[in-house]
């Protein structure tokens, strides 16, 4: 079994601030992450790894700084990793991405057959769920989103049914390999890399794939290829609801205060 | 008498070679082990064995121990003659009365009386064992056969001296008033011919079970006899307050998981301990229904060396002392569910108090071997309990437990006159103010008091902001090294960077962590602990306490400052400092006999689920003392006792404050 997963370099957005007078973001000092949601596709395709002795690969888009993102797999167990990085793919949005993303994932494919593409449900810097929606279809795969938990999986029959996590209730689906999942974080908790494997693969070398390998036209990828236009980047008015300080020296009275709220609005019912 | 006295010698000649052979055995088990040098400070050394072994300093602390101390020397005194009695045996000339008539008979005499005194001694240990046996002490015939080869050595020493002086063979009956004593009884009861057939007898059994007392200890508990000796001369002279380094290299192996990886003194630790079950009494995790229990571990520590060694031993020549060969397969895993095994809850368990290792009269260094224990848990197995991974992994990205923004680190300081350290421009003292001081919202008010204090004084000081980090201290005694090791080289790093000489932190495992920890990445600052530069403040007038409160107030002792680091005046100071009255009260374990609050050791983040809380059971006892406030010097332990009043519903009643609260409340 051979299972891609495609993971993402972010900024650590809980980090970010706007800058209320320029509407910017203030990056400076934010350190990057692997998008949490990846961390958890990560998990899954490795403990489908432990169950089936699954190969693991794990590709990005990104600059060169995004390859310990890809140590970080590699050091919880991903057996294969893969950077994808050059000049023309920069200032991608999630048409362009899924391209550059679909095409590295079909010469993989070629050589030992993808059953599975796990990716996380969406980016914490982007929010847009577009991409690993836009690869199973550049792919011709069935796509899976949000998944929460999957539920079997045949692989002499090349099926799989999951549990999908939908806003009111829960959906269970079958289908057939090979697939793309998108999972949501509730799918599992991480493991935590050895120290063996940590400096194994520090000294690891990662193939750096370039436009030159995927032999993309330009003007589909990157800046050119992306139809996305940003106009203004600004942080939302807050129309209703209040912060209720919970940091401040009195956590007692601020939970008070929400206990007093859930009264107020109906939320709780005193009988 | 000719056939006996061959007898006695082929027995004697095969009991001493079994005996070096045991003897030999335990000394090719040690060298199992690996390479530590414990042959530095010589002189301090000899000085440690003469106090802690032969002076048995930590045995007597407790009443009882007095019994053993003279069973001891009892044994020490009795030496002599006894070798004499053995030599005899084969060589019925042979007497030390050479020495001199007076000195000989000095001899006889302070024996005589030594014997008495063991063999009373003895029976009160028996007594004490059946009836009055304390919770810590474990019912074992091993015990109890030790107790009855003693005794029945001092009786049958005795009866024979008796016989001596009753059949009128000896000329030293003036120097043996006890043995006189019995004689005079046979006189009175028995015929000559009984009394030849007793004396005889009584021959026979001090022969008899003086060979086999001999080789009995190698194969019991008594095995302290032979070993604890060197072990408190090979003690750690500060106090296993630290664990080793390691090199982070490819091939290596992080932490232990077979026995013959541990150091050949830790070995000899496991050999020497005399299961008196002190450890246990002191041990919080025991005390509160924990599976724990630190002299089972080390119990089980040795039978996994016996295990094991023995079958490395079985595969060699005799006469070879060689380390462990790399491949060498263990037949019972150190870190398992088996009888030889120590379970991975109980590693889990250990708060790293170190109460243990105080109250251990034998100076076996528990603390150490459970945390490379964990380390190979942690970084080898990624075997840890589940609350831990958000834990590491925030301690990582975001270099504090909670995962909260680093960014966000000196948040608590805005608005207050808090300095800044800035390159170029030295302060006097750092204030380290660690991850509860800078997140913390109970804690912020300590680190605010500390301020105050530090303003007042007129102190040269300033905190390093965002550029701080985690001291790492919970990450070390939870196994994770490497991460700690990042921190700890990026917080010395910084530190250079400012030309910091002096770090003073109202955290004590930050304290220790800087003091203890960092020197062995280069980082050798001189580290305060705030109870320490308040009290010389104070001290030096350049604080003055005017509002002084008049309620009653206990003291908490953090185990990171009372048995780590020894400092339990300073903050006792600092508080009385405080006081009107004589409101200050002491619970009754306090000082280095404190009794840990459960955040210690990285147990701060894991759940407490078996047994009952520890923090309740100390909270309960300072409830106990009566008084209204509960003085702490510690975040981690003031977070305790804020759950443990919380959960036993008297938060209203009782306070609890850290001293710099108080002293701040104190100022003018
Ligand atoms: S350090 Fe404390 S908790 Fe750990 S075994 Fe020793 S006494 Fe028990
Ligand atoms: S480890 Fe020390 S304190 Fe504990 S039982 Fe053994 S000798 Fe006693």
């Amino acid at each position: 079994m051979h299972i891609i997963v495609p993971v993402k370099m972010v900024p650590d957005t809980t980090l970010v601030k706007i800058d209320p007078e320029t509407n910017t973001l203030v990056r400076e000092g934010v350190p990057f992450i692997t998008n949490p949601f990846d961390t958890h596709a990560i998990e899954e395709a490795l403990r489908l790894k432990d169950r089936y002795d699954a190969h693991v690969t794990v590709i990005s888009m990104g600059p060169p700084s995004a390859e310990w993102v890809l140590r970080r797999a590699l050091s919880l167990g991903a057996d294969q990793a893969i950077l994808l990085s050059d000049r023309v793919f920069g200032g991608a949005d999630t048409l362009a991405t899924s391209k550059v993303l679909s095409e590295a994932i079909k010469r993989l494919h070629n050589e030992h057959p993808v059953d599975l593409i796990i990716c996380g449900m969406q980016t914490i810097d982007g929010d847009t769920a577009q991409v690993g929606p836009g690869i199973a279809c550049r792919m011709k795969f069935t796509q899976l989103t949000l998944v929460d938990r999957i539920l079997q999986l045949d692989l002499a029959q090349k099926r799989i049914q999951v549990r999908r996590k939908l806003e009111e209730y829960y959906e269970s689906v079958e289908a057939s390999l090979p697939a793309l999942l998108t999972v949501v974080r509730e799918i599992n908790s991480l493991r935590y890399p050895t120290v063996p494997k940590k400096l194994e693969s520090a000294e690891t070398m990662i193939p750096v794939w370039s436009n030159e390998i995927l032999k993309l036209d330009p003007n589909t990828i990157g800046l050119k290829g992306s139809p996305t236009n940003v106009r203004r980047i600004f942080a939302p008015q807050r129309e209703k609801g209040e912060i209720i300080d919970a940091m401040g020296d009195n956590k007692d009275a601020a939970v008070n205060m929400i206990i007093d709220k859930l009264f107020e609005w109906n939320i709780v019912i005193q009988n | 008498m000719f056939v006996g006295q061959f007898i006695f010698a082929v027995l004697f000649i095969a009991a001493l070679i079994f005996f070096a052979f045991n003897f030999y055995r335990l000394l090719a088990l040690l060298c199992l082990g690996r390479w530590e040098n414990r042959f530095d400070f010589l002189l301090t050394r000899l000085k440690n064995m003469f106090v802690y072994a032969f002076g048995q300093l930590r045995v007597i602390e407790r009443p009882y121990g007095v019994n053993h101390l003279l069973i001891f020397w009892g044994f020490l005194t009795l030496l002599a003659l006894n070798a004499e009695f053995l030599i005899s045996g084969i060589f019925p000339a042979f007497s030390l009365s050479f020495i001199g008539r007076i000195p000989y008979g000095l001899l006889l005499t302070a024996t005589e009386i030594m014997s008495l005194i063991v063999l009373i001694s003895v029976l009160i240990a028996v007594i004490r064992r059946l009836f009055f046996r304390p919770a810590y002490i474990e019912l074992s015939a091993d015990a109890f056969i030790i107790l009855f080869m003693i005794a029945a050595l001092m009786v049958a020493y005795f009866g024979y001296h008796a016989g001596e002086i009753h059949l009128g063979k000896t000329d030293w009956a003036g120097w043996m008033p006890v043995s006189g004593m019995v004689a005079n009884l046979f006189s009175s009861v028995s015929t000559e011919p009984t009394v030849q057939t007793v004396t005889h007898l009584c021959w026979w059994i001090h022969a008899l079970v003086l060979l086999a007392f001999l080789n009995y200890l190698p194969y019991s508990k008594h095995l302290h006899v032979i070993t604890a000796i060197p072990n408190c001369f090979f003690r750690s002279f500060d106090y296993a307050k630290t664990v080793p380094r390691l090199i982070f290299q490819r091939g290596n192996e992080f932490g232990i998981s077979r026995i013959t990886q541990f150091t050949w003194k830790n070995l000899l630790d496991f050999m020497s301990c005399t299961e008196c079950g002190r450890c246990q009494d002191g041990c919080p995790a025991n005390h509160t229904g924990k599976t724990l229990n630190p002299r089972d571990l080390i119990h089980r520590g040795k039978l996994n060396l016996f295990t094991n060694g023995r079958s490395i031993l079985a595969g060699r020549p005799l006469d070879s002392l060689l380390p462990t060969p790399a491949d060498a397969e263990m037949n019972s895993p150190l870190i398992g569910n088996g009888e030889n095994s120590i379970s991975e809850a109980d590693l889990w368990h250990c708060t790293t108090c170190g109460a243990c290792m105080t109250n251990c009269p034998v100076f076996i260094e528990h603390v150490p071997k459970i945390i490379e224990m964990r380390r190979h848990l942690v970084m080898e197995q990624s075997k840890f309990p589940e609350e831990l991974t958000n834990f590491f992994m925030n301690s990582e990205q975001r270099f504090n437990p909670w995962g909260l923004a680093p960014t966000d680190r000196a948040k608590w300081a805005q608005d207050l006159p808090v300095p800044f350290v800035e390159e170029g421009k030295p302060v006097e003292y750092l204030f380290f103010v660690g991850c509860s001081g800078a997140y913390d919202s109970r804690s912020k008010n300590v680190v605010t008091s500390v301020a105050k204090i530090f303003n007042h004084a007129g102190l040269s000081w300033g905190i390093l902001g965002n550029e701080e980090k985690c001291c790492g201290d919970s990450l070390r005694r939870l196994g994770n090294e490497y991460v700690f090791e990042q921190l700890a080289r990026d917080n010395i790093a910084t530190f250079r960077k400012y030309g910091i000489t002096k770090i003073v932190t109202h955290c004590p495992h930050g304290y220790s962590t800087l003091k203890n920890d960092y020197a062995q990445f280069g980082g050798e600052f001189e580290v305060l602990h705030h109870s320490q530069l308040i009290d010389q403040l104070i001290r030096e007038g350049k604080l003055t306490l005017s509002k002084k409160s008049n309620g009653t107030t206990v003291f908490h002792d953090s185990c990171y400052l009372a048995r780590y680091n020894e400092i339990t005046e300073a903050p006792r100071n600092v508080l009385k400092g405080t006081q009107s009255g004589s409101g200050f009260v002491e619970m009754p374990r306090h000082g280095q006999n404190g009794f840990c609050c459960g955040a210690g050791g990285g147990r701060m983040w894991l759940e407490e689920l078996e047994g009952k809380r520890i923090n309740t059971e100390r909270t309960e006892e300072a409830l106990a003392t009566g008084a209204n406030t509960i003085a702490v010097a510690c975040p981690f332990c003031m977070t305790m006792f804020e759950d443990g009043l919380k959960d036993l519903d008297v938060v209203d009643q009782v306070h609890v404050k850290d001293i710099a609260e108080l002293v701040a409340e104190s100022m003018e």
